[in-house]
Parts: C-alpha cells; sequence; structure tokens
C-alpha cells in the first residue's frame, strides 16, 4: 500500500482498514443527531461545530505523529495557551504575521521537547511535562496573567470568524490542508514510513540506518507546530489570547488519537481515523449540549471531565480487546 | 530499560571525581538542599526563625506523603498521575461526610466515617488503576491520565463546584494539631514513611515490588505474583494521596475540588525522582522522597520569600524536574 503513488480515496478513508469502527460509530452518531434534533442539522450547527473543533482535530493530528513513534506529548493544552497569547500580542500586524508567530511560538516549545527528549534523553512524558509547566508559565508572565485582547481593526480574527468563500470556516479549511498534507507525509514518504517504524521498534530502526533522530525531532515540532496553530485559532475565534485555556486539552486529544486506532504503543495510525476520532469526540459534546437543551438532562461544566476520562476508559478498554483479537487472529 | 539487572546500584565501580556526574547522583539531593539552605539563610530575611520551621513542615507534609506513594509506583517502572485528583477527591468527600444529616447527628461516628470513607474511595482509585494497567495492559501514563482528569469532575459534581468551609476542630487536627511543638502531619509523614520503608525493605511484597520493578519478565518467571504487586503499589499510592487530600482541606478548614492536589503529581514525581527513584524502576528509596519532598518546598519557599512571582516558579519547577530526571537517567547507561 505505502508504495502506490496514485491518491486511492479509499485508502485515505479507511487507513488500512482497521479503522472502520470509528467511522461507523460516527455515522451511527450523526444520523441519531439527525433523526432527534431539528436544529443538529443546521448550517449554523455544523459550521460552529466544526469552527470550534477545528482546534482540537489540529491537536489530535500532531499528537497523532507523536504517539505512532511510541511517544507522548503532554504540553500541548499549555503550549496552545501560550501560542494564544503571542498571536494576540501579534494580531495588530494581520493574519500574515500572527499566525506564523503562533505556530513558531508552539514549534519553539516543540523543539524544547525535542532537545530533552533526544539529546538528554528524557523519557517523553516526563520532558513534556515540563514543558507543560514552562509554557503555563510562560503564558502567564508574558500576558501578566490576563487575557490579551486581540486587535479587532486587523484582519486577524476573519481566521476564526469568517468563511472562506461564504462556504466553510477558514480554520476547517486550513485544517483539512494541513490533514492532507500531513496524510501525504505519513503514507507517501520516507519520513512517515521511519515515524511508523519508530513506534515498531526504535532499536531496529536504528539498525536498519532510519534517520529515526529526525524523524523524532519532526514529530515534536509538529506537535508544537500544531498546538501553536490551535493557539491561533483560539485567539482568532474567541478574540483575546487566553493564557488560562488548554487545560486538558492533550487528553482529548490523546483520546481523538486512540478513538482513531493509533496504538498508544506507537507503530501503528491513521491521520484520517484521528480526524474522525476527533469529530466523534466533539459530537458526543454536542448531543449532549442538545440533550441538555431539551432539559431531558441537566449536566454541570464539571461533567464534562468526568464524560471526558470515562469516554476514554471506553475507547481503551474497546482497544485492548481488539489488540487482543488481533493477536489471537494473527 | 532491559539489562534487567536487580541490583542497580552496584555497577559503579570507578572511583568518582569530585563533583562529576556520578558524585551528582549519588550524593545530589544533599548536596542540593545544603545549597538552598545556605542560599536561603544568607538572602531570605527571617529564614532562621521557628515558624519559618513550621510553616514549611505543615507545607512539606502532603508533597512527602504523596512522594512515598509516587516511590513505590515508580518502583514498578510506573507512574501515577492521578495523584492531585485522587486527594481532591478524597478531600471532597471528607467534610460531605461530617456535615451531611448524618454526621450531624452522631459527631464521633460522622468523623469516623469522614476519614475511612474518603480513604477507601481513594484506594478504589487506586484498584481501578492498577486494573487497568496489570490486567489490561494500559500504559501506566495513560491509565492514570483517566482519573487524572475525571477525579477532579467528580470531585467537583459531588461539591457541585463548590467551596465547603467547616469549623470542625476534631477534623482540623490532622492539619493544625501540634505534638511535641511540631505540626502533626509532619509526624504523620514520618510514620508512614517507616512503615512503608519497612514494607519495602523487610516483606516479601517490598522484595517482589523491586523485583518486578528491575526485570518485570524475569520476575514473573520467578513466580513473584506481578499483577497483585502492581495493583498493591497503586493501591497504596492512592491511600497516600487520599490522606494527604484530606490534611490539605484539614489545614484550609475548606474543600476547594478545583485547586487541592492541583499539580501534586508534578511534584510528587519531581520529589521522588530527586530523592533517587529512577523511571525504569527498582529502586525505592523512601526516605530519598522525603528529602526530595523537602527540597521542593524549600524551592517553591526561596522563590516565593524572595518575591519571585509564581508564575516564573513554575518555570524552575519545570527546569529542577528535567535537570533531575537527566541526572538520574545517566544511571543506568
Amino acid at each position: 500500500m505505502p508504495g502506490s503513488d496514485a491518491f486511492d480515496l479509499r485508502q485515505f478513508l479507511r487507513g488500512d482498514g482497521r479503522n472502520a469502527g470509528v467511522w461507523i460509530a460516527l455515522a451511527a452518531l450523526i444520523l441519531f443527531g439527525l433523526a432527534r434534533y431539528e436544529n443538529f442539522g443546521s448550517a449554523y450547527n455544523i459550521v460552529s461545530f466544526l469552527n470550534y473543533n477545528s482546534m482540537f482535530i489540529i491537536i489530535s493530528i500532531g499528537m497523532c505523529f507523536v504517539i505512532m513513534t511510541g511517544g507522548i506529548d503532554l504540553s500541548v493544552g499549555s503550549v496552545a495557551a501560550f501560542a494564544s497569547v503571542v498571536a494576540a500580542y501579534l494580531s495588530p500586524y494581520g493574519i500574515e504575521v500572527a499566525l506564523p508567530g503562533g505556530v513558531l511560538a508552539g514549534a519553539a516549545f516543540g523543539a524544547i521537547n525535542a532537545f530533552c527528549i533526544i539529546a538528554m534523553r528524557i523519557p517523553p512524558f516526563i520532558a513534556t511535562l515540563a514543558t507543560m509547566l514552562a509554557a503555563k508559565g510562560g503564558a502567564l508572565v508574558i500576558s501578566g496573567a490576563q487575557t490579551i485582547s486581540v486587535d479587532w481593526g486587523s484582519n486577524f480574527t476573519k481566521l476564526g470568524m469568517e468563511k472562506a468563500f461564504n462556504i466553510l470556516p477558514w480554520t476547517i479549511v486550513i485544517v483539512a490542508i494541513v490533514a492532507i498534507v500531513l496524510w501525504v507525509v505519513l503514507e507517501q514518504t520516507s519520513l512517515g514510513r521511519t515515524v511508523l517504524a519508530i513506534g515498531g521498534s526504535e532499536d531496529a530502526s536504528n539498525l536498519m540506518g532510519l534517520k529515526v533522530n529526525r524523524a523524532k525531532v519532526f514529530v515534536y515540532l509538529l506537535s508544537g507546530g500544531c498546538a501553536g496553530l490551535a493557539g491561533v485559532f483560539l485567539a482568532s475565534g474567541f478574540g483575546a489570547g487566553q493564557p488560562l485555556e488548554g487545560i486538558g486539552w492533550e487528553l482529548s486529544a490523546i483520546a481523538s488519537v486512540v478513538v482513531g486506532g493509533t496504538l498508544l504503543t506507537g507503530g501503528l495510525g491513521s491521520v484520517t481515523a484521528t480526524v474522525a476520532g476527533a469529530l466523534l469526540l466533539g459530537l458526543v459534546f454536542n448531543i449532549l449540549n442538545f440533550e441538555n437543551g431539551r432539559g431531558t438532562i441537566s449536566l454541570s461544566a464539571y461533567w464534562q471531565m468526568v464524560i471526558r476520562g470515562g469516554f476514554l476508559f471506553v475507547v481503551i478498554l474497546l482497544q485492548t480487546r481488539m489488540n487482543a483479537s488481533r493477536q489471537k487472529a494473527g | 530499560m532491559s539489562d534487567g539487572s536487580l541490583s542497580n546500584g552496584k555497577a559503579v565501580s570507578r572511583a568518582p571525581a569530585p563533583l562529576s556526574l556520578g558524585t551528582l547522583r549519588n550524593h545530589g539531593g544533599l548536596i542540593a538542599l545544603v545549597l538552598i539552605l545556605a542560599f536561603n539563610a544568607l538572602f531570605t530575611p527571617n529564614f532562621l526563625q521557628v515558624q519559618t520551621l513550621f510553616v514549611n513542615i505543615s507545607q512539606v507534609a502532603t508533597i512527602a506523603i504523596v512522594a512515598i506513594g509516587m516511590t513505590l509506583v515508580i518502583a514498578t517502572a510506573g507512574i501515577d498521575l492521578s495523584v492531585g485528583a485522587v486527594m481532591a477527591l478524597a478531600g471532597a468527600l471528607a467534610p460531605l461526610i461530617f456535615l451531611s444529616d448524618f454526621g450531624q447527628a452522631y459527631p464521633a461516628l460522622g468523623i469516623a466515617a469522614a476519614f475511612v470513607l474518603p480513604l477507601l474511595a481513594a484506594s478504589l482509585c487506586g484498584l481501578f488503576n492498577g486494573i487497568m494497567i496489570s490486567y489490561l495492559n494500559v500504559q501506566p501514563i495513560i491509565a492514570t491520565l483517566i482519573l487524572f482528569i475525571s477525579g477532579r469532575g467528580i470531585a467537583q459534581v459531588l461539591t457541585n463546584g463548590n467551596l465547603q468551609t467547616f469549623s470542625n476542630p476534631y477534623f482540623s487536627y490532622l492539619g493544625t494539631g501540634k505534638i511535641l511543638g511540631l505540626p502533626f502531619q509532619g509526624w504523620l509523614a514520618l510514620v508512614l514513611a517507616l512503615a512503608v520503608y519497612w514494607l519495602v525493605s523487610r516483606t516479601i511484597f517490598g522484595r517482589y515490588l523491586l523485583a518486578v520493578g528491575g526485570n518485570e519478565r524475569a520476575a514473573r518467571l520467578a513466580g513473584a505474583p506481578v499483577r497483585m504487586v502492581k495493583i498493591g503499589a497503586y493501591v497504596l499510592c492512592a491511600f497516600l494521596s487520599g490522606i494527604a487530600g484530606l490534611i490539605v482541606v484539614a489545614i484550609n478548614s475548606a474543600s476547594d475540588a478545583a485547586r487541592n492536589g492541583n499539580l501534586m503529581e508534578l511534584d510528587a514525581i519531581a520529589a521522588a525522582v530527586v530523592g533517587g527513584a529512577l523511571l525504569q524502576g527498582g529502586r525505592a528509596p523512601i526516605f530519598g522522597a522525603i528529602l526530595g519532598a523537602v527540597i521542593i518546598q524549600l524551592v517553591k519557599y526561596t522563590l516565593l520569600a524572595n518575591g519571585v512571582e509564581d508564575e516564573v516558579a513554575l518555570i524552575a519547577k519545570a527546569a529542577i524536574i528535567v535537570l533531575a530526571v537527566y541526572i538520574q537517567q545517566a544511571r543506568k547507561e
């Protein structure tokens, strides 16, 4: 499959057939929503849903690459918060400056992660836990612990609040482009193959002469950059850089990646299924909101955390069972 | 990871040069402690006062107690990110119980239940983590991430996110009582450390614990009950976190589920690693964890007392964690 040069839509959607479950679940949930709620299929709900979840999709894609190497990035939430503050400060110069600025700020933390993990040989979760603290501290320091309002006069807020060609939000267009590019990188390039090989066995990859360190630097830079981009979306969509945002985002991202069938031990993964996983997770909350609106249930914001954890729990259980049956079959 | 020696300490036989990486590795904690104390004695106003000692003891106790549990978990080559959330959960339950109608009607029973039930709930959290990790083979980071986020959520759902204030001298003794003039929780941390030290060094559980962390496959082949040992470590860690959660609530005479134990997992991991625990497992330096906790607390205090902002202190803490792990990391290579 990796050898085929032509763009194969079926392969693009399915990965290699392992991820049917997430697409079925997504379709089922959408049908459920359409049948049960009047406004579920409205343009307003679809657009605002996609716009809000663009942040989580982009972070999940970056996380997916890290997890495929067998690593983890716990810093994405704070890094996104940091980048949102940077983007808010740069917003008077317009989107042309603020967008790359935010992404670079995120990538800089990715570089710190990569340095700690590769050069200092610190386990990924410790290194990225430390960066999570540092990014949070950094965000509070540069913002003076205040939300930083963006410049409404520049074109910066168009990114998060307006639609490309009056159809889809800009954020979703960007996410789609990033996802397609990274899908090609993963499925069609030696870099992508190396990422998967590292997760399969880092020692074997080294012995085979694969450029392991280069690929690892790439995934952490990518994850940082994706978190930075999410921060830019955050600042642009909500009109402010928010140093205290991003708590628990790493968990959502990990959950999306796992729902998408990427093995937490690395070696297997799919960009498209990760996107589907992020949409599925977002959809669960969207549907809960609709249920709240109908008055059938009344869940406080605190339930969100419980449900998020419970969702991750169920997904992990399913994945454990799937792995067990796959091992039996193979 | 897999070089598999059970006796990690014996490998180092060359004589280390003064202040080499080896010296830092073996005595880095003590050196750091002396440096921090010297710095404070010279530069921090009013550092050499009895009051300072009290403040630091009462605050270090919670870090130390959690760090002891974290050391046990790290000894099995695991990690527990849920300790802070478990603190919040235990801390939220206690006032709910002794402020309930039942607790008001039977004060003695209410207080007893306010100690027992939260610790039971905490232990159940540990059981959950342990089963996820040992029976379902979920990586410790991921397994404990579930309660890391939803444990605090449960605590906030239980209290509806409200701050619960109370005045209950019996319960508050846990956080404000004094024995021989020193804070009660300091003594409690010491007693718990002694008990766990005994458990690690004098019981079969302790032998198995180090064996599992040293080389899990070898331990399994040698007939060690690997799963039960791992579950035991996570249950103990959660139980100790529960105690720490109760202490925090008792100190404040109030329970705030959003803040109780927030970022404690980082302090505890840092304390355990500074104290000499190896993330690859196989070592359980209990008193090292206490030393590590004291260092972490003194760093916090030093920064605070010298007017460094909280935000900058976060960055300093991140640097300490990375540095400590880096120094420890070289040990096995």
